[in-house]
């Protein structure tokens, strides 16, 4: 088992030295920071003095090993956009990132599942064919006109729910939370819900499907000759047996939602991580896309390692196989 | 019964309270990148900052002169200016305004790492003549310097001294500086909080001394929040839904639906702001093009053509949506030493356009690419993909490269460029800002072409310019007026339009709209 997570480690490690490479390689094309951080008046001597404090003028490779080396201390340097230390402002942004995110999975699992599990129970009803077609909405629209209709309908039509922002937040600490006031939790629901709708519908079509397979089986028409009861035929055994597969895919799923909750950030004006890469992209402000591509570059590695270390646990066949030494 | 006594006066405190308070939730699509005064001239920066921090000299509605810190000025030596401060101001935090902290604002401005240099570049150095009077000492007599230092906030020196920002960020440190979150100023409004992104909170502060002239500092405005919306569409919702009651950058294709909300209003007004073509003048051959041997932008008859081949009204009225100023000449109005009689285009003709191609010598046209930011001003991409097309038209197959700011300043800024548009701001409202950055011949001196990509040169224009810095009155008047004229005849740049900046509110908000998109809440009334 040891062996197994340092061998993990390891493999990680390349993958995180490639992609900083990748993200810095790219940075030569996203634009001049200098000429950003100047504004409309200087001289070409001030211009030269600031290419040579951000160390600019370096070869490439000697600018790159500068920034693995600092990256390595967890010191990513200052925003030159906003002046503040990097670290800072991503610990600063990552509550509601992460708040919004899981939320946002919340959703998808509650409702995505029992819509699932409903539209593969009755596969022939009306509700059933309307869920259906509303989950063909959630997989072909862009996240960005879903977030734009929703504000439309609920802010302005109906003037129900904030249209943007995080509302009032709590600070715990150094974590801030929505989640205990009112403002917070109104201002949380369009985002989770723009976020989320994608995943939602993918579950539902991914447990709808597996039910279907999994009723078909031997041991469910054995259940119902033994003579149990519907509801125990349906979520004890059946549901039982979907979930294995529908949690891998919502536990990597939700990387993808912190990675790619940026569009929906931008849309809600959410104060989250992902509106900072987006604002920083505009700015040329490089240390703290460089920050921003290795924090989700990380947690794509930790999550893949979680989700291999699950199915270490709860596939048999591995653990055995690793003990012969195949 | 005394408990229901309570409850009454409770209610009632709270009803004189609602009265009290009188917010403005504000909005625009950038935040303030920092909040030191010194550290970067943005628009962003200073629309937040001049609500907080006063100058020596101060701008009226219409963006004239009138005093600020100081009561008067005058130039009692060519070099030396002498500034009389109003006595009893007080900062934020308490300490005393004195001729101590304008030496030291001054001097900080001054710093390498400061932004603010083309402000000060003139100034050798402040000295305090007493504790209400100060002298600047200039390098070469500078008769805008007023204009100027309208520019320059005023510091605290005992504040930063303890602060230790006594010089702008430097982007080397690793500490963040004190000034990047806190302000301590003089002005109308105090910083209460700032969450950079997310929200920055101003509140009244009652013992500023522009509230005496109650008739010009008419505000009722006891709080402003503003939040930074990056979205378009979602800035507009939330005017709509009564969540946001001021927006400073409605989009262009908002503007009727916001005209004809029940709620909301639009206020319109001009930018000093224009928007022009500039072209590589210098070069032998150019950089992007298909014509060798040869530069075709050296000669002024192809300048014109590609001038007389574009329909600017067309652009006016569908590309802008009517929200352009159409323009001959280099500023608009606002700005000192504009003549009316020399902003004048030379008409849209695309026959003329090809015959001076022909007769330039290049009957078939040739290709040429031009450089175009994409989100830097309004609909700027649009607009040169109008220009292209109608260049096209005449025969100059034209490539677009359009790109957002942050590399498209890079590009140009290497003098990486054939021909690119540019828009132009003019924060000193004076014309030597804008001739000196954009069409003084290239020398390494402060603000000298600066911003002159094309590097277009004439002794003529440089001599003009000469003339700007250093004579006063009317004879400064004319060398600005000799330089409009050669602006036009020589044809250095294509200008376009000023651009028109929109405010949009709701209907229970008045603000006097400013040319230089810095609203100022001393002047906003809520109803």
């Amino acid at each position: 088992m040891f062996s197994f997570i340092v061998s993990r480690l390891l493999q990680a490690l390349p993958v995180m030295l490639v992609v900083s490479f990748i993200s810095f390689a790219m940075f030569a094309y996203v634009g001049d920071p200098v000429a950003i951080m100047l504004g409309q008046d200087f001289t070409e001597a001030q211009r030269q003095a600031l290419v040579r404090e951000l160390g600019l003028d370096k070869p490439f490779f000697v600018q790159f090993m500068t920034f693995l080396g600092n990256a390595i201390q967890g010191e990513f340097g200052l925003s030159y956009r906003l002046s503040r230390p990097v670290a800072e402002l991503i610990a600063e942004r990552a509550p509601a990132t992460l708040e919004l995110a899981l939320c946002a999975a919340v959703i998808a699992m509650a409702v995505g599942v029992p819509m699932g599990v409903y539209t593969g129970l009755y596969r022939n009803s009306w509700l059933s064919r309307f869920f259906l077609t509303f989950s063909l909405i959630g997989v072909s629209l862009p996240t960005f006109l879903i977030g734009i209709l929703l504000i439309l309908v609920f802010s302005v039509w109906l003037g129900w729910l904030p249209s943007f922002g995080r509302g009032d937040v709590v600070r715990l600490g150094w974590w801030s939370t929505g989640l205990l006031t009112w403002s917070g939790l109104k201002a949380l629901i369009l985002p989770a819900i723009t976020l989320g709708l994608f995943q939602l519908t993918l579950i539902m079509r991914l447990v709808r499907s597996e039910m279907m397979e999994v009723l078909r089986t031997d041991y469910i028409k054995f259940a119902r000759a033994r003579g149990l009861p519907n509801r125990a035929v349906h979520f004890g055994h059946a549901l039982k047996n979907t979930l294995v597969p529908v949690i891998t895919i919502a536990g990597l799923q939700l990387g993808a939602i912190i990675a790619f909750a940026i569009v929906t950030e931008t849309v809600f004006q959410w104060p989250g991580m992902g509106l900072l890469f987006i604002q920083s992209v505009g700015a040329a402000d490089i240390p703290v896309m460089a920050a921003y591509l290795m924090m989700i570059a990380a947690v794509f590695v930790s999550i893949n390692l979680i989700v291999d270390l699950l199915y270490y646990a709860v596939d048999p066949r591995l653990r055995i196989g690793r003990g012969r030494g195949h | 019964m005394i408990r229901r006594l309570f409850l009454v006066a409770a209610a009632m405190l709270a009803v004189a309270g609602a009265a009290e308070a009188r917010t403005v939730r504000w909005a625009a699509s950038g935040d303030p990148n920092t909040m030191d005064p010194h550290s970067q001239n943005v628009g962003t920066v200073t629309m937040m900052l001049q609500q907080v921090y006063d100058a020596l000299i101060g701008r009226n509605r219409q963006l004239g002169l009138e005093p600020g810190l100081a009561l008067s000025w005058t130039q009692v030596e060519p070099t030396r200016w002498r500034f009389v401060l109003r006595q009893g101001v007080k900062f934020h935090e308490g300490e005393d305004f004195t001729a101590e902290d304008v030496v030291f604002s001054i001097t900080r401005a001054l710093q390498p790492t400061s932004n603010f240099g083309i402000f000060v570049d003139t100034i050798d150095r402040a000295e305090a003549v007493d504790r209400h009077t100060v002298d600047i000492v200039t390098k070469s007599p500078d008769p805008i310097l007023p204009n100027k230092l309208a520019s320059v906030f005023m510091m605290s020196k005992s504040w930063s001294e303890r602060h230790n920002a006594t010089r702008p960020q430097n982007t080397r440190q690793r500490e963040e500086m004190h000034t990047v979150r806190s302000t301590n100023g003089t002005g109308a409004y105090r910083l209460q909080s700032r969450e950079p992104d997310v929200r920055t909170v101003l509140v009244r502060n009652n013992d500023w001394w522009g509230w005496a002239d109650a008739a010009n500092n008419n505000g009722n405005v006891t709080e402003v929040v503003f939040r930074p919306i990056a979205s378009d569409a979602t800035r507009v919702a939330a005017l709509l839904s009564g969540e946001i009651d001021f927006v400073m950058d409605p989009p262009l294709q908002d503007l009727n639906r916001l005209r004809q909300a029940a709620n909301t209003r639009v206020l319109e007004g001009p930018e000093v702001r224009t928007l022009f073509i500039a072209m590589d003048t210098s070069r032998d051959e150019l950089l992007y093009s298909d014509v060798r041997g040869r530069n075709p932008l050296s000669d002024v008859r192809v300048r014109r053509a590609l001038y007389q081949a574009i329909d600017i009204q067309a652009i006016h009225r569908t590309t802008m949506r009517g929200q352009s100023v159409v323009t001959g000449t280099l500023f608009p109005e606002q700005v000192n030493g504009y003549v009316r009689e020399e902003d004048v285009r030379l008409p849209y003709d695309q026959a003329r356009a090809r015959a001076l191609l022909a007769e330039a010598g290049y009957p078939n046209g040739f290709e040429i690419t031009l450089d175009c930011s994409n989100n830097r001003y309004i609909n700027d991409e649009q607009i040169c993909q109008a220009i292209a097309a109608m260049w096209t038209r005449v025969g100059v197959r034209t490539r677009l490269n359009s790109m957002p700011l942050a590399p498209f300043f890079a590009k140009i800024q290497r003098d990486d460029t054939s021909i690119y548009m540019l828009g132009w701001g003019v924060p000193t409202l004076d014309a030597l800002y804008s001739f000196q950055s954009l069409l003084a011949t290239r020398n390494g001196a402060q603000g000298d072409g600066i911003w002159n990509y094309g590097r277009y040169s004439n002794g003529q224009m440089d001599a003009l310019i000469q003339r700007m810095k250093t004579e006063t009155g009317d004879a400064r008047q004319a060398a600005i007026r000799d330089a409009l004229r050669l602006y036009r005849e020589d044809v250095p740049h294509i200008p376009l339009h000023h651009q028109m900046i929109p405010w949009a509110m709701r209907s229970n908000i008045s603000t006097p709209h400013m040319a230089n998109n810095q609203p100022f809440f001393r002047w906003t009334t809520v109803n």
